[in-house]
């Protein structure tokens, strides 16, 4: 049953007192917690029979306490470590997926572009296992990147040659980049001498681990690179600029003699570069090899780390920092409190509710200022049922 | 050309494309994999359905796929605790049980609620449509994990049976040359059944009656529209609820007629096919259908060479194929076809865009 319409303005002609561009997320943050306590509230509840009112408190110091936010040193050092090396494939994925809503694109395939790069990187890092260790890694990293940018330059070029809307192509080749790896990984790149079917050790293209720390690897370094290269490409070059107009009105970006075409295909190819990365970094940092089932939730937090972010290359790190957090400190949270991990997926979902629905978050707060949603995104709505843009 | 292709594959290309058609024109009629193509379109085409309801009425839904997932879960853990408390005694055609039908209703219910939930955030609240969708899928992947981990991990033994197929009588099965066609369709569980008679309906009712009328115009131009009398945001409310139903019969089926148990992202993406069968079937029922049914006998491909091997060169081209592509074949189909399609298939004019009244200022 909608409310009665009729003494609404329409939502572009509403007055807004422009406000700090953050409020609103952080406040669908805090919101989404207290929704998430109440599940907690009603898990306690059907599991243990009785209302557990400290339940959500416990839960959540707990979550803090693994995520490194406690007074035991060498408990804060080892989950402050685990949130930044969750964090960091997040800022990277974060990247992939906020560059491509600039140009007003939703790369729903970072997911994809993730895995090819994680792919080519356990295969070119196994293949190349025993060059200098500087070289290996370079060549690891490089055939992840250009994995990543080829997964990421086909709905591009599709979207811009053929019009097929990137949110269904993007979504296809996810479900393809799991079957491919799930191709390689038993046949062209399996490795012999194990008890199931993964890819070879990569010897030399293994990135060495920092401070001695337990999982600290160097690849954490290029998602703090990343960060300041790509908000200098969007605010301080002409492509940014280019980027960005296709983004906020791609027609008046086609007038002023920009190429959207052109401009599309980039931007995707940089996001699957960007995707591709950091599925590279997870394998030559983490996990070492590759298996037949390799699953993440990398693609799916990504979405929710840029649009918390504003797909602003600061708001993504502190997304990313946050999400980091979560996954980090869900796993204490589980054993302390026997409250499942997944409820941080439950929490994502909350919280990306709250900003779509900013409604919802001014009406509890009583603020009248700030938007959830981003401006580029109705240029990805829009575009879904038209043609071809060039 | 050919000279070349031969030259570098050793494999005559045309040749083997030929060995194809003859290979397909002689295996779909085989009983199992027609059998099969209709069986695997289902939850498509419902799917696809709920779509056609949506972007007919002006709102992009690419939450299909959470749709479908939230409701297969809904179902399957309704019929479970139903199975436990009530029991079930199968009675009448298609193994139908009283925990199987709370399993439906529940599934459809859950349908609804979700779509609501799409059709307040696109259409009164005005967020973006496919953030909407997005949050849908991310939310039924989440919901669904949390809740497996703590109703489906404890209770290993929980659920509410499986609806069977009719068994066509030979009579039918014996006509010829048509007979294997007509007990394809035929010797399907309740929900194929009703998936099939559902496309044809909503085929006839959206462009042979008022509210179809009424429901494209909305999608095309609902400014127009309002100008003759059309409360816009009512039909488009009542349109993306109505398109709950048929998402979460999906679900249904995937947990209470195709197999009997939940596992986590069992939709394997299925919601997004029928999301391209919207697009390639250019927004029509039945054009859905046949893109179903693509995609479907895509997938029934593996299943026919199982039944019935390729031979001569056919066969080794095939048989080099590795099993997980072929797994890929209905998402490779749909980009292909996606990118040849496009250009003649046009979405409702006013897809995906949020609608105000205007006002005086």
């Amino acid at each position: 049953m909608p409310p009665p319409q009729d003494e609404r303005p329409p939502r572009a002609g509403r007055r807004f007192v422009p406000g700090p561009a953050a409020l609103v997320p952080i406040l669908a943050v805090v919101l989404a917690f207290l929704a998430g306590s109440v599940l907690i509230l009603l898990t306690g509840f059907a599991t243990v029979g009785h209302l557990d009112l400290l339940l959500p408190v416990t839960a959540y110091l707990a979550l803090l306490q693994g995520a490194g936010i406690t007074t035991d040193p060498a408990q804060a050092t080892n989950g402050l470590v685990n949130t930044v090396v969750q964090a960091a494939p997040l800022v990277l994925g974060g990247l992939s997926v906020g560059l491509a809503f600039k140009a007003g694109l939703f790369n729903i395939g970072a997911q994809g572009q993730f895995l090819m790069g994680a792919l080519a990187a356990a295969g070119t890092g196994a293949a190349v296992a025993g060059w200098p260790g500087p070289l290996a890694i370079l060549a690891a990293i490089l055939a992840g990147c250009i994995a990543g940018a080829a997964w990421g330059f086909i709905p591009g070029a599709l979207k811009a040659f053929t019009g097929a809307h990137e949110v269904v192509t993007t979504i296809m080749l996810n479900t393809i980049a799991a079957s491919v790896v799930g191709w390689l990984v038993t046949g062209p790149l399996l490795a012999t001498g194990f008890s199931f079917d993964r890819t070879g050790d990569l010897g030399n293209a293994t990135l060495p681990i920092l401070f001695g720390t337990r999982n600290l690897h160097l690849g954490v370094l290029a998602s703090v690179l990343a960060v300041p290269v790509i908000w200098f490409l969007l605010w301080r070059l002409t492509l940014g600029f280019e980027i960005r107009t296709v983004g906020a009105n791609p027609s008046a970006a086609r007038y002023a003699g920009m190429r959207p075409a052109f401009l599309i295909v980039f931007t995707m190819s940089l996001a699957g570069l960007l995707a591709g990365l950091a599925g590279s970094m997870e394998i030559l940092g983490i996990t070492h090899f590759m298996n037949a089932s390799y699953g993440t939730s990398v693609g799916f937090d990504s979405i929710t780390v840029a649009l918390l972010g504003r797909a602003h290359p600061v708001g993504i790190v502190l997304a990313a920092l946050l999400f980091g957090a979560l996954r980090a400190g869900a796993g204490l949270m589980q054993i302390k409190t026997h409250i499942p991990v997944e409820i941080v997926d439950v929490i994502q979902a909350i919280v990306l509710l709250f900003i779509a629905a900013d409604v919802i978050v001014r009406f509890v707060f009583r603020v009248r200022t700030g938007h959830g949603g981003l401006a580029e995104l109705q240029t990805v709505t829009k575009s879904y049922g038209e043609g071809a843009v060039r | 050309m050919e000279g070349l292709a031969n030259g570098l594959y050793g494999i005559p290309v045309l040749g083997v494309v030929f060995q194809l058609v003859g290979y397909l024109v002689a295996v779909i009629p085989e009983p199992t994999v027609s059998h099969q193509i209709i069986f695997l379109a289902t939850p498509l085409i419902l799917g696809a359905l709920c779509g056609i309801m949506n972007e007919r009425s002006g709102v992009v839904n690419i939450g299909i796929e959470g749709m479908m997932l939230s409701s297969a879960f809904a179902a399957f853990v309704a019929a479970g605790l139903a199975n436990e408390a009530l029991g079930g005694t199968p009675w009448g055609a298609f193994g139908i049980t009283v925990p199987l039908l709370i399993g439906v209703v529940a599934g459809v219910i859950n349908g609804v609620l979700v779509s609501t939930l799409h059709a307040w955030l696109s259409i009164t609240i005005r967020a973006d449509q496919i953030i909407s969708g997005t949050i849908i899928n991310i939310a039924a992947v989440g919901a669904t994990g949390y809740l497996h981990r703590i109703i489906i991990t404890p209770n290993p033994h929980l659920g509410g049976g499986i609806f069977s197929a009719w068994t066509v009588p030979d009579a039918i099965t014996s006509i010829p040359v048509v007979g294997w066609l007509v007990s394809a369709f035929l010797g399907q569980g309740p929900i194929a059944m009703s998936a099939l008679f559902l496309m044809l309906l909503l085929q006839v009712m959206l462009f042979r009656s008022r509210w179809g009328l009424r429901t494209r115009a909305v999608g095309e131009h609902p400014k127009a529209a309002e100008t003759v009398g059309i409360d816009v945001i009512r039909l488009r409310y009542r349109n993306v609820v109505l398109g709950g139903v048929f998402a979460g019969l999906a679900g249904a089926f995937l947990t209470l007629e195709s197999q009997a148990s939940f596992q986590l992202n069992m939709t394997a993406g299925r919601g997004f096919i029928a999301l391209a069968a919207v697009i390639i079937g250019r927004w029509t029922p039945v054009g859905a259908f046949g893109a179903a049914l693509l995609f479907s006998a895509a997938t029934a491909l593996q299943v026919a060479i199982g039944v019935n091997p390729p031979t001569g060169q056919l066969g080794s081209v095939l048989g080099a194929i590795p099993s997980q592509l072929f797994g890929a074949l209905p998402y490779i189909v749909t980009i292909i076809v996606l990118a040849g399609f496009i250009g003649r298939s046009v979405a409702p004019a006013a897809d995906g865009q949020p609608y105000a009244k205007e006002v005086r200022s």
